[in-house]
């Protein structure tokens, strides 16, 4: 049994990160995500990693890759206007393989928007934000025991994988404050980057001869070698106009696209025998949840899809949901975003409609009981 | 005997891609001897960089070398210090990439005080995306985006870097390429934020628009502008007008550093701890 503790999401977020073995942070204060760095600024200390507080959000992801590189796991919390700053870098993490894990705790936008309101409407910035083409991990938590667990998921992934990888929940999760069981050392897998067995001399950071995630030597640990956000060859060295740059950016997106069994993640409720499905995540997913039950007790056959990995989308989930039902429901706070990839791979098998909120209140369940009485 | 760079410089890796003329392999050659001087332990430094021509230096080095996005060099050097503060972190950064795009990024380092040495390589213009004006073009001269003449005010890097907080300002140029190793051998030493503004001559984006006829008259250029600061502090003002002070500019020792100051913190909560 481990440690029973009243918390909130941004304080189990950080906790999650302790647990995952992070011994760094560096971030700039952003409502509402600054819990983490603040409880981050209490814990690390104490247990002789390092936090920083830096000069604004594009130094702080610059610092956390270098931490990185340097050896420790690094993590770094935003919300909406920090996360757009946080973009090229987090490209920069992404093609030289740097694990690292980015929080972003969304409130309404754009711009400055509703900064203490709930939003969702950054999911695509998780994906598209920074320019190129790439992969992309974003884990999707609902609850404060789940913002724990997948923190130490996105630490595992992004070690697992060397790739950064972004938590994206909203404000009201954030902020809510649940029970929660921290587990005993141990009990939840912690994965580490893998290190070279070669000689110094033989190493090739970017070697992707013997798979597609080549072994991560840190700096200072003999193995000297060149980091560049050029596209690059396996010694590391910028490469032109080289068959390598189209090989190499397939191999950084199969590296993704090609576990998703391994990173994506979801939970089922009542779809077995579901007329109706409702596609939710974040604070929408706890809606839906509720008025899956409701719409239950009046006889509706209604059933919930709630991701908990939202890049790569589940793509294969939703287009079997997509077959066997009369409509998809998508609530999201956002004018929406996430319904297009819904529909994308419902394919127009079953008709999709989406619930749309972005006043800084979340969608309630009697909103979702209704539309589901209306496609029903 | 000759000084050996090879042992330093990565295998296959040369030609360099800066131009002919252009000074920043002179530069280049004095970091090198400098590290020789120090006989550090290649594996325990990492060398970063942002974007430009300066910036490319690493590649060609066999240290950790990082090359990042511009302006974001010291943003990175700060996260690998923090997080092995006994290693030597250095970067190179040209004028635009250190207090144009990464001016923030800069001030912020000096005033932590943070145990990096900074060389920021100026020679007055964005050299590798082919001659538009910096912070540190002089006044009315000519650049693609100052095509009638520079209005922009400029900056002055080593008094920048002391207003900010750096606790080691000091500065050379390629031409006087024997002090410079001495002034980053000293740079490196000094205990802090240390900052070396090192003159640099671009003849084919800015020397040859602005009636420097050849790369030798930029050198000659700096031969005649730069002098010892100690003889530059004794000249009557009218003889300092077109002269610029050179060599270490201001140093102070004993201030707080930033990785000793937070992990003292840390090693005094585990006392605590431990007492409790």
């Amino acid at each position: 049994m481990g440690k029973i503790k009243l918390l909130q999401g941004n304080e189990a977020c950080a906790e999650g990160a302790v647990y995952a073995g992070c011994t760094f942070f560096a971030g700039y204060p952003i409502t509402p995500s600054t819990e983490v760095a603040e409880f981050m600024a209490k814990r690390l200390p104490l247990i002789g990693g390092a936090f920083m507080q830096m000069e604004d959000e594009i130094a702080a992801m610059a610092a956390v890759i270098g931490g990185s590189l340097a050896g420790s796991k690094a993590l770094t919390a935003t919300s909406g206007p920090g996360f757009s700053l946080k973009q090229e870098n987090m490209g920069f993490a992404m093609l030289t393989e740097v694990p690292c894990v980015i929080v972003n705790v969304m409130r309404g936008g754009p711009s400055t928007g509703v900064p203490t309101g709930p939003g969702q409407s950054d999911i695509m910035q998780c994906k598209w934000g920074t320019h190129g083409d790439h992969p992309a991990i974003c884990l999707t938590p609902a609850y404060v025991q789940e913002i724990f667990s997948e923190t130490v998921r996105a630490f595992n992934l992004s070690e697992k994988y060397r790739t950064p990888v972004t938590i994206a929940f909203d404000e009201i999760v954030g902020h809510m404050r649940e029970r929660i069981e921290i587990p005993d050392s141990g009990v939840l897998p912690v994965v580490n980057r893998t290190k070279p067995t070669c000689p110094p001399s033989e190493y090739l950071p970017y070697d992707d001869s013997k798979g597609d995630i080549p072994p991560m030597a840190n700096f200072f640990e003999g193995y000297r070698y060149h980091v560049t956000g050029l596209n690059h060859g396996t010694d590391g060295f910028p490469v032109n106009a080289s068959p390598r740059i189209h090989t190499d950016e397939l191999r950084l997106i199969r590296k993704v696209e090609g576990n998703k069994a391994d990173i994506v993640k979801f939970e089922e409720t009542q779809l077995e025998d579901a007329e109706v499905a409702i596609f939710a995540y974040g604070v929408s997913g706890r809606s839906a949840k509720t008025a899956v039950e409701a719409a239950r007790k009046e006889g509706i056959k209604a059933g919930l899809f709630r991701p908990l990995t939202i890049w790569p989308f589940p793509e294969e989930q939703v287009a079997a949901i997509s077959s066997r039902v009369k409509a998809i429901i998508v609530p999201e706070l956002s004018l929406g975003q996430i319904i297009f990839e819904v529909d994308r791979c419902a394919k127009g098998r079953c008709k999709v409609e989406g619930i749309y909120r972005v006043d800084g209140d979340p969608i309630n369940p009697a909103q979702i009981l209704a539309k589901l009485k209306e496609v029903k | 005997m000759a000084f050996d760079y090879d042992q330093y410089i990565r295998g296959g890796k040369l030609p360099h891609i800066w131009c002919p003329g252009c000074t920043y392999g002179i530069v280049f050659k004095s970091l090198l001897r400098a590290v020789d001087t120090l006989k550090l332990n290649r594996d325990d430094i990492a060398l970063v960089s942002g974007i430009g021509c300066a910036s490319r230096l690493p590649g060609y080095v066999d240290f950790n070398t990082l090359h990042t996005t511009h302006g974001r060099a010291l943003g990175f050097a700060t996260g690998i210090k923090m997080a092995k503060p006994d290693k030597h972190v250095l970067v190179v950064s040209g004028d635009g990439d250190a207090t144009a795009i990464g001016g923030n990024h800069f001030i912020h380092a000096c005033r932590r005080n943070i145990d990096i040495t900074v060389l920021v390589f100026n020679n007055f213009i964005y050299g590798m995306t082919g001659g538009q004006y910096s912070p540190t073009t002089p006044s009315g001269h000519l650049a693609t985006t100052m095509p009638y003449g520079n209005i922009d005010p400029s900056f002055n890097i080593p008094e920048l870097a002391k207003g900010a907080g750096a606790s080691f300002v000091a500065r050379g140029t390629a031409y006087h390429a024997a002090g410079l190793d001495k002034l980053i051998i000293e740079a490196m030493q000094h205990k802090g934020l240390s900052v070396v503004e090192i003159m640099n001559a671009c003849p084919t984006t800015h020397g040859r628009r602005n009636k420097f006829k050849s790369p030798t008259d930029m050198l000659l250029w700096m031969k005649d502008t730069f002098i010892p600061a100690v003889a530059f502090d004794k000249l009557p003002p009218e003889k300092t007008v077109g002269k610029l002070p050179m060599g270490v500019l201001y140093k102070k020792e004993g201030l707080p550093e930033y990785c000793e100051t937070y992990y003292g913190l840390v090693a005094r909560l585990k006392q605590k701890e431990g007492r409790a």
